[in-house]
């Protein structure tokens, strides 16, 4: 119970966050693999700074289930040791974990200085053309996500795009249209990252 | 004698990155077994002599960096490893981890046992994931062939090398920042003092090194600090690698000494082979986003990070950025305020407000909607920002206004008389998003 008197709440005149909560989602636990991936991950660090292993965590959670849901978070915590609201506000801080469901391919176009000079923001426009959907949006069957995002890096092979993992090194903005086929038909193998290329692994 | 790579004279060949090349190509390892039966303090000793000075964009001396590290002390120590790599225009250290992790590894191990850690955690962007997987690969490798873990080369020291992944936060390379982040929470500063070195990782006394400070380790160890203090200029010592992008033909990452000239770097048949489409110099941004300007009159300085600072400019993380006539200045500086404000980590307020207040100026003024009050706001606010932060972003974020505005007033200026963006019509022409 609470010693407070009523009090006249007036919503106007208090300045409200417009932050969302993540969604709840369905329950959720690691796959056995993943948990035995964090074991091992945790390990990295002292017995006493289990926390540290939290970025890791997070990114188990989102392979698994392709985004972070209110539900992935409290298994983080419960995993780390820590609060659920301990573990947001991680999430909330880096921009490489998704709250919302994302695409198949996450196309994240950069859009800083020296992929800019080289005409990164035609890529994003013609990409944005092409999928008929904003930066930030995914298309309706699941497939694409777009995104501008900062830096990736590699700005001697401007314009670059990163989807999911793999990076995509100088794409002009012509040949927007044919990558995103490409991406459809023949999948990862279409990314001239040269990581994917200096040699055969 | 012309200048020969030492980092990157293997990276183009093939499996350069595994550990049988580094052995017998690259005299691998060599550097960690000398440093072994050597005393920890003359390791130090030896990199202070040779002058290495810290590649991650401060060019602090490392040798005495290594030295503030509290010695007396029950607790742990740690290396943690710079590979965060976000400042815009960098683009060296991915270079070094994918093609020759076993260099880094080996820099990470001499660090250690200098300072006296057993740990060191190479705090890696999350975006870097294809690098990360060659980086712990790498370092199984070097578990399984006994150049980490428990009692090194029967010498009774313990080392291991841990990869951390990082999710998407520029401000996770300051230092403090990655010791937050490290430890599992916001990537923010802290309030210095105390040091990394003194309360670092844990609270432990912590070395936070760039990746291609820590490479340049093992060489010393091995060739000795005249050999490496030798190929630069004075104070200015060993080899130095430039990330160069932008408006030019051949871009790239080039290794050279820091006698180099930019216009050396720009021009040279060995780097950058000149301007792209044969259009004219205007500008180069000379060491990573956060620097100021410099101009054609500036190209003969050396590359070093006192010419440099002498010309007015810093060398920052030698991320150079060449520029053509084509570009228009208050949208060089819009393009980079929207990466600084997106990337502010918030903790206070003149750069989380004010980077925010200076891209809405600059987008006025760009959409030729501004006035000619709005330049003295940008001053205004720019001012209030530099100097008066937590970290050095605050600077970072108010130096591409300051500097576009000292340099090239007359092109804000020619914006708000027109009411336009004033850059050639062909090239805005191509640019349609700019048309606004
Ligand atoms: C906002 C900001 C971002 C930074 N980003 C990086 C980075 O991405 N990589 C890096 O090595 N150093 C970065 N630094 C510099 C580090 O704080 C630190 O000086 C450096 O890692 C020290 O290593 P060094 O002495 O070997 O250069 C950054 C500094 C600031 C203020
Ligand atoms: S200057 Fe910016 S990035 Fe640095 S602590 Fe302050 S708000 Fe964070
Ligand atoms: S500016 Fe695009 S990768 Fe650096």
């Amino acid at each position: 119970m609470s010693f407070h008197p009523p009090m006249d709440y007036a919503p106007a005149r208090f300045q409200r966050s417009g932050r969302k909560l993540a969604e709840e989602g369905e329950p959720f636990t690691y796959t056995p693999e993943n948990q035995k991936k964090f074991d091992e991950n945790v390990k990295r660090y002292p017995a006493d700074q289990r926390k540290s292993a939290i970025l890791h965590a997070l990114y188990l959670v989102q392979q698994q289930q392709g985004y972070i849901t209110g539900e992935g978070m409290r298994h983080v915590a419960h995993q780390i040791g820590c609060s659920a609201a301990d573990v947001e506000d991680v999430v909330s801080y880096y921009t490489m974990f998704y709250t919302k469901p994302v695409g198949k391919y996450v196309l994240n176009v950069c859009r800083t200085l020296s992929c800019a000079l080289l005409g990164a923001e035609r890529v994003t426009e013609e990409l944005s053309a092409t999928l008929g959907i904003k930066p930030g949006q995914t298309t309706s069957d699941g497939m694409f996500t777009l995104m501008e995002v900062e830096c990736l890096g590699a700005c001697d092979r401007a314009p670059v795009v990163m989807v999911n993992d793999d990076w995509h090194e100088r794409l002009s903005p012509e040949q927007c249209g044919k990558f995103v086929d490409d991406i459809r038909t023949r999948g990862r193998a279409v990314f001239s990252g040269c990581h994917l290329h200096v040699e055969k692994k | 004698m012309a200048f020969q790579p030492v980092l990157t004279n293997h990276v183009r060949e093939p499996q350069a990155y595994t550990l049988d090349f580094y052995l017998k190509s690259a005299r691998g390892y060599e550097g960690l077994r000398k440093a072994l039966t050597l005393e920890p303090n003359d390791i130090i000793e030896q990199v202070k002599a040779s002058g290495l000075r810290g590649r991650g964009g401060a060019g602090f001396p490392t040798g005495l960096k290594w030295q503030f590290v509290l010695k007396d002390t029950p607790r742990p120590k740690y290396i943690a490893c710079n590979a965060d790599e976000s400042e815009p225009g960098t683009f060296k250290d991915h270079v070094l981890m994918e093609r020759n992790p076993h260099l880094l590894i080996e820099g990470c191990a001499i660090s250690c046992f200098a300072i006296g850690a057993k740990v060191a955690y190479i705090y890696i962007r999350g975006e870097f994931y294809h690098v990360q997987e060659v980086l712990e690969r790498a370092i199984d490798e070097a578990y399984e062939a006994g150049h980490l873990g428990k009692n090194i080369y029967g010498s009774g020291f313990d080392c291991d090398v841990y990869v951390h992944r990082g999710a998407g936060a520029y401000e996770a390379g300051e230092e403090t920042a990655l010791i937050e982040s490290l430890e599992g929470k916001r990537a923010q500063p802290r309030i210095k003092p105390p040091f990394p070195a003194v309360a670092g990782l844990y609270q432990c006394p912590t070395a936070v090194n760039n990746v291609e400070t820590l490479c340049n380790v093992p060489l010393i160890v091995l060739n000795g600090p005249e050999w490496f203090a030798g190929l630069g200029p004075e104070k200015n010592g060993g080899p130095k690698l430039y990330c160069i992008s932008g408006h030019v033909k051949r871009p790239g990452v080039y290794e050279a000494s820091m006698h180099t000239t930019l216009r050396e770097l720009i021009y040279g048949d060995q780097f950058a082979q000149g301007m792209a489409g044969d259009k004219k110099f205007k500008a180069i941004i000379p060491g990573g986003s956060s620097v100021p300007l410099l101009l054609e009159q500036h190209l003969d300085t050396p590359a070093s990070f006192d010419h440099i600072q002498k010309a007015g400019s810093l060398l920052g993380s030698a991320g150079l950025i060449v520029l053509d006539e084509t570009v228009c200045m208050v949208w060089l500086a819009m393009n980079l305020l929207h990466f600084y404000r997106h990337e502010s980590c918030g903790k206070c307020t003149p750069c989380r407000e004010g980077g925010d207040w200076l891209y809405k100026l600059l987008q006025r003024v760009e959409a030729g909607e501004g006035r000619m009050k709005d330049i003295d706001l940008l001053y205004g606010v720019a001012n209030n920002i530099i100097g008066k932060t937590l970290c050095a972003f605050g600077d970072a974020a108010a130096t591409p206004v300051l500097t576009t505005l000292n340099l090239f007033r007359h092109e804000f200026e020619a914006h708000v008389r027109e009411g336009r963006c004033t850059l050639p019509a062909a090239w805005r022409s191509q640019h349609t998003v700019m048309a606004h």
